[in-house]
């Protein structure tokens, strides 16, 4: 036993290895050639372990989730972003292609005018403006080059919108119709006044030149006389907005209708043709009126009174006038101032009276 | 990032005063070293090398430096490790039980918290381990296992660049 003591004190580690190696040499032989499993141990570490690998699979699920909800909504947001530029580019498209058709169908508009009007002109595109504040100047596109000259109006379909006042190889000055250096030669309508249209430097220009017993309506239109020898005579101006007495002479302002739809496009006048000025703008829509209706008939109605004589003193005089014009063969309204006048002292006869139905004859 | 001892290979300081660690920490480190092994596989595969039971118990056995518990210590987590496989009982028992005997009789003779020392000792018990799994599987239980000396060498690398930085974070458990 002391020999067994020393072994085990002096051995003790190879001794616990040799006693764990043969254990579990035994348990794999049990194991193998029995065919049996040591079923308590497996319990044990399988219960002892796989609630932890539960836990851990729920977190990283709930984790993955999480991450991936995360990962969802930076996408939507990224989404929405990437949607919202487009709806702002699909925007801007629209406003472009908005913009395009009105250029188009303002450029179609001045292209039937052109060929429309018996003047010679030259389109051109608005390119630019002159500088300064009040400066009431604008440049076209078309120069010394396309034929355009100094004096040459501008107009559109709408009126005439200014005078060009300088012409380069590629482009031209124009002054415009508001400005306050500008004057033109207008003439209304209605009737027929003539007076000098003038620039304001704002939206509005004045007429002026027009006497105080004229008689200019409000809304009456004014086109050009083609007294300046600048504008063709017949273009329209616009229509005045305001009319009333002056110190010496009308006050008359008036809306430009050529600058009333903006500027983009404008006619050139290469060679001015004088028109007639046109009754009316608007030619007056026919009024459709319905039939009268038919009279109305009822089994007891009684006929109209007929006409009976004079009821008034001024009817009685009245006829008094014609019977005594008609006796002494004077014809009211022809006589000339100086010739004679009718006798009206003399007492012309009494119009027959009729009798009354079913009165007797008188003897 | 810098780790504990540098002070060569040898005169381990520890001798004679071993480390003392909690219980919990005990019975933690390898369930967790155990579940991480049958968990993160399913979903990356090639961490069915990474054989953290056996650094666990490399660890251990070197710090205790005391093979009878080296002993109990690698029989204990390589029967756990053996309940949650398809083996009998005892395989992985073995072979862990070896592992921790020899690597508590190194930690006499080495200074196992020496980096240099720490990747060796992990790249050769991670080959002791699987050569004689291997042996085991043969001879006790008649299978025809394959044993590849160039891919257990790639995968004991693996192992001992992992196990540097487990035992540094072990270290700082204790």
């Amino acid at each position: 036993m002391p020999a067994m003591d020393l072994l085990l004190s002096r051995y003790r580690n190879l001794t616990v290895l040799l006693i764990a190696v043969i254990a579990q040499l035994l348990l794999l032989a049990y194991q193998v050639r029995g065919r049996q499993e040591a079923r308590l141990i497996r319990v044990w570490a399988v219960t002892g372990v796989m609630p932890l690998a539960r836990l851990l699979e729920s977190v990283r699920a709930t984790t993955t989730g999480l991450v991936r909800d995360y990962v969802a909504v930076l996408g939507a947001r990224e989404q929405s972003r990437r949607l919202t530029a487009d709806v702002a580019r699909l925007k801007l498209e629209n406003q472009y292609l908005k913009n395009e058709l009105a250029t188009a169908e303002r450029a179609r508009a001045l292209e039937a005018f052109q060929t429309r009007s018996p003047s010679k002109t030259i389109a051109a595109r608005i390119i630019g403006t002159g500088s300064g504040a009040n400066s009431k100047v604008v440049f076209v596109d078309r120069g010394s080059a396309s034929g355009v000259a100094r004096g040459m109006a501008v107009i559109t379909e709408d009126g005439i919108v200014g005078k060009v006042v300088a012409a380069y190889p590629t482009a031209s000055q124009v002054v415009l119709i508001t400005d306050p250096t500008f004057a033109v030669g207008v003439i209304s309508q209605n009737s027929r006044i003539h007076g000098t249209l003038k620039g304001q430097g704002h939206s509005v220009c004045m007429v002026d030149h027009v006497q105080n017993e004229e008689k200019v309506g409000i809304g009456e239109w004014f086109f050009t006389s083609g007294d300046d020898r600048v504008f063709p005579k017949g273009l329209p101006v616009g229509r005045a907005k305001i009319a009333r007495q002056g110190k010496f002479v009308q006050e008359i302002y008036l809306v430009p209708s050529g600058l009333e739809r903006g500027l983009e496009e404008v006619l050139v006048v290469l060679e001015g043709v004088h028109q007639a000025i046109p009754e009316s703008p608007q030619a007056p829509q026919p009024l459709k009126l319905l039939d009268p209706p038919p009279p109305e008939v009822s089994a007891d109605a009684e006929p109209a009174p007929a006409r009976r004589g004079p009821e008034t003193d001024a009817d009685r005089l009245s006829e008094r006038y014609r019977r005594v014009g008609s006796a002494q063969g004077h014809v009211f309204g022809e006589g000339l101032p100086g010739t004679r006048p009718p006798d009206f002292n003399l007492n012309p006869a009494s119009p027959p009276t009729k009798a009354p139905v079913g009165a007797p004859p008188k003897p | 990032m810098s780790f504990p001892g540098n002070r060569g290979w040898q005169a381990s300081v520890r001798r004679g005063r071993p480390y003392r660690w909690r219980p919990l920490w005990l019975v933690l480190v390898p369930v967790t070293a155990i579940l991480f092994q049958v968990y993160l596989p399913l979903f990356i595969r090639y961490f069915t090398y990474l054989e953290l039971p056996l650094l666990v118990t490399v660890y251990f056995s070197l710090k205790r430096g005391r093979p009878a518990q080296g002993v109990l210590y690698g029989a204990s987590i390589g029967l756990v490790q053996d309940s949650l496989s398809s083996n009998p009982l005892g395989m992985f028992g073995i072979v862990k039980t070896l592992v921790g005997y020899f690597s508590a009789s190194v930690s006499l003779r080495f200074d196992v918290d020496n980096i240099l020392v720490r990747f060796l000792l992990g790249l050769f018990f991670f080959f002791f381990h699987q050569f004689f799994y291997w042996v085991l599987a043969r001879a006790l239980l008649g299978q025809s296992l394959e044993f590849v000396i160039g891919q257990t060498l790639l995968f004991g690398l693996m192992n001992a660049a992992v196990a540097v930085p487990l035992f540094h974070l072990l270290d700082k458990l204790n």
